[in-house]
């Protein structure tokens, strides 16, 4: 009996090979899938799960987090501490990190990171998210002002797209500095991705919601910005949540107009013509768009004629520049202006959007510009000016010539196309002396004048 | 051999079988039979922007005593913003924010049809958000003359706006109403009440209310299972309503989305045919 079952065993056994091999052999190359990776919702129970690192931040404390074996949630027998610096603590300026996978792991079938935090004093932590793998942080999602106290409370972080999140290495990230200049405690615990169920209305806008119109050129790119989502959590109240770019689905209404690429890059590839870009995130569309006018092929601003050596170029293809320090000074908290700057063949423009001033700083050094008499500079509105604009121009002297200030026109007949100025030195009115000329202001008070395409500027004699 | 081999693969068939049952089967629940014969409905199929049909439907209007014996928030008004029909085939009762007031609509059947046994049933989606409080719910009909809960009152639904997949089935009559009802809770596993259309429903006989979520059975409450009265021998009238704060469901927040809608697809009514 004993010896016929080990028979019967054996034969089992053969068969079950018998099957596999046969399986594999049927197997065909175009069914094999992508390499899988595992499902694990656990990252921290009691403990790191399997495969789970950590790396401080530059910048941060690199000791603020430890496994706390005293503090956990539930009774269970360890949890995360992380302990937040004072003000200027030697050590690190804030508390901040990522716990990561070596080998991704697959997410698609989960809808939320959840975990349980409390802290040792009511504090709102800055950032809380998962996504980061200190690589390309591809999918990166997090969650603002995380408002903690010192009983457990449940955060619920949403999966903006499972579907996207098959090889996910970026477990968690927090980064928290001191709450009114003093360091403090907080612990996390039970920290592992859930199917809830119970998340809805995912609402997603590109271009913060607004339908947008720019008209431009073939070869120039932009970029698709504004991008924001809202979950409604389990709990019935609204959660902003910040997710990246690589959540979106980018589609164009006329590929032959503009193409749009999965980091929402948009190229004009020709025209003239009209191409729409519109999102979506699993499905859902999201709100805002970006309408592309393209005029077709651009056309350069006229190639200077001034000779190098009798020329302080400050940005233009055809003279090599001087040191800037930036083209957009950012100035806080007035200025509006942004920049767009593009390239076309080769041929680098300035972009203003959104104009109200902006500063070009040319300080390291500051450039002598005493044997200088003119100010050159080729504007181009793209937009349809319904009145002439008011444009201003200032020259800052950083040594004792003060500033001097200039007022001139872009008639609305000369929108969409180039306008050339040069304007004598002598005209900029209280500008004594430009030995150390260092800033260059444009600014308006016109409102129909929203933006302008700016290249050759220089100074020359 | 040959017998052990085959007693085994009866029992692999068996437990097979019951894995593959327990897993399809989870929830199947083993019902009496009963035939409905449909007495009443509103199917809400009015034109976009209507009010609901006056010949089935009251207003109840204003902030009620002490916000209908709740603390309830709300204004109720018979404006066409906060109540109409979709256009779609469904009735909207929708709960509106203005600076630091509500307004929302309570319509009942009261007067114009009340019903003894049978099965009432309606298909809702519901709002959500901290501090809304829906409800399709019955009152005995005798309320002007012996007050609550003497009448008695059968909520088929009621939820809370900050539990999303929670609804909640109850009773209250003389000596169990207010905070003490005879309730039983029914929740979702990974989904919501405001995301889609769910079917609520009471069948009501002589000895007892059973409450129903998509047709699953969640409580069955006897006559005697009641720590007062039986009262569910006279006829009540329907109720539909949107209420914004209250003892039930505590307070809207600044984070409550406003506005909150309740679409109702049909309201239905059936006696049973033994």
């Amino acid at each position: 009996m004993k010896t016929k079952r080990n028979i019967t065993l054996n034969w089992l056994i053969l068969a079950i090979f018998t099957a596999a091999f046969s399986i594999s052999c049927e197997r065909e190359l175009d069914e094999l899938k992508p390499v899988s990776y595992p499902i694990m919702p656990e990252v921290f129970i009691d403990d790191f799960s399997s495969g789970l690192n950590y790396a401080a931040f530059g910048g941060s404390v690199p000791t603020a987090f430890d496994v706390d074996k005293e503090v956990a949630y539930d009774n269970s027998e360890a949890s995360m501490r992380f302990d937040v610096p004072d003000a200027n603590d030697p050590a690190g300026a804030y508390a901040g990190g990522v716990f990561f996978t070596s080998v991704g792991r697959d997410l698609s079938v989960f809808d939320a990171l959840t975990f349980y935090i409390k802290a040792s004093q009511p504090a709102t932590i800055d950032v809380l998210g998962f996504g980061n793998d200190l690589g390309e942080s591809k999918f990166q999602t997090s969650i603002n002002g995380v408002t903690v106290n010192t009983s457990w409370k449940k955060v619920i972080i949403p999966l903006p797209d499972p579907k996207k999140l098959t090889a996910e290495r970026g477990m968690l990230f927090y980064s928290e500095g001191p709450e009114n200049g003093l360091g403090y405690t907080f612990w996390i615990d039970e920290v592992k991705f859930e199917k809830l169920g119970t998340i809805a209305y995912p609402r997603f806008t590109i271009q913060n919601g607004n339908n947008d119109n720019q008209s431009s050129f073939v070869g120039v790119s932009m970029q698709i910005s504004g991008l924001s989502s809202i979950f409604n959590m389990p709990n019935g109240i609204d959660q902003s949540v910040n997710i990246s770019t690589a959540y979106f689905d980018f589609a164009t209404s006329d590929e032959t107009i503009a193409t749009v690429d999965e980091n929402g890059k948009v190229v004009i590839v020709g025209g003239p013509g009209t191409a729409k870009i519109t999102a979506s995130i699993n499905g859902e569309e999201a709100l805002g768009s970006l309408t592309i006018q393209s005029k077709g092929a651009f056309i350069s601003a006229p190639t200077p004629i001034s000779l190098p050596a009798d020329v302080i170029s400050i940005f233009s293809d055809a003279y090599p520049n001087i040191a800037v320090n930036y083209y957009n000074g950012y100035w806080a908290p007035y200025q509006t202006t942004q920049s767009a700057d593009f390239e076309v063949n080769g041929d680098h423009i300035l972009y203003y959007t959104n104009f109200n001033f902006v500063g070009i700083e040319f300080s390291s050094p500051t450039q002598d510009a005493s044997s200088m008499t003119h100010l050159h500079l080729d504007v181009y509105v793209p937009s349809n000016l319904t009145s002439d604009a008011q444009f201003k121009l200032e020259l800052v002297d950083f040594g004792t010539g003060g500033t001097g200030s200039y007022v001139t026109s872009i008639p609305a007949a000369s929108s969409q196309q180039w306008v050339s100025f040069d304007i004598p030195l002598s005209s900029f009115s209280g500008l004594t002396n430009r030995a150390k000329l260092a800033q260059l202001i444009f600014s308006t008070t016109s409102t129909g004048f929203t933006g302008f395409y700016a290249d050759n500027i220089y100074l020359y004699r | 051999m040959n017998k052990i081999t085959k007693i085994s693969i009866v029992v692999f068939a068996l437990s097979s079988m019951f894995v593959f049952s327990s897993c399809e089967r989870d929830d199947e629940q083993n019902l009496d039979e009963r035939n409905w014969q449909l007495v009443w409905s509103d199917e809400f199929d009015e034109s976009k922007g209507s009010l609901p049909d006056s010949t089935n439907w009251n207003f109840e209007l204003g902030n009620g005593d002490n916000g209908w014996g709740n603390a309830e928030l709300q204004s109720y008004t018979n404006d066409t913003a906060n109540i109409r029909m979709d256009g779609n085939g469904h009735l909207q009762i929708v709960a509106i924010k203005n600076g630091t007031s509500y307004t929302s609509a309570r319509i009942t059947t009261k007067g114009k049809f009340e019903q003894k046994l049978g099965r009432i049933e309606a298909s809702i989606k519901l709002p959500y958000g901290p501090g809304i409080w829906p409800a399709f719910w019955m009152l005995g009909s005798n309320i002007d003359s012996v007050s609550w809960p003497a009448c008695g009152e059968i909520d088929i639904m009621e939820y809370r706006g900050q539990q999303p997949d929670i609804v909640h089935g109850s009773l209250h009559g003389p000596g169990y109403s207010g905070g003490n009802p005879v309730t039983k809770s029914y929740g979702l596993t990974q989904g919501r009440f405001d995301t889609d259309f769910h079917l609520f429903a009471v069948e009501w006989d002589e000895e007892k209310i059973d409450f129903f979520v998509d047709d699953y059975l969640f409580q069955r409450v006897y006559s005697d299972d009641v720590s007062g009265d039986w009262v569910y021998n006279q006829p009540f009238y329907l109720l539909l309503n949107v209420a914004v704060g209250g003892n039930f469901v505590g307070f809207p927040t600044s984070d409550t989305p406003f506005p909150q809608t309740m679409t109702v697809d049909y309201v239905r009514v059936y006696n049973e045919i033994r």
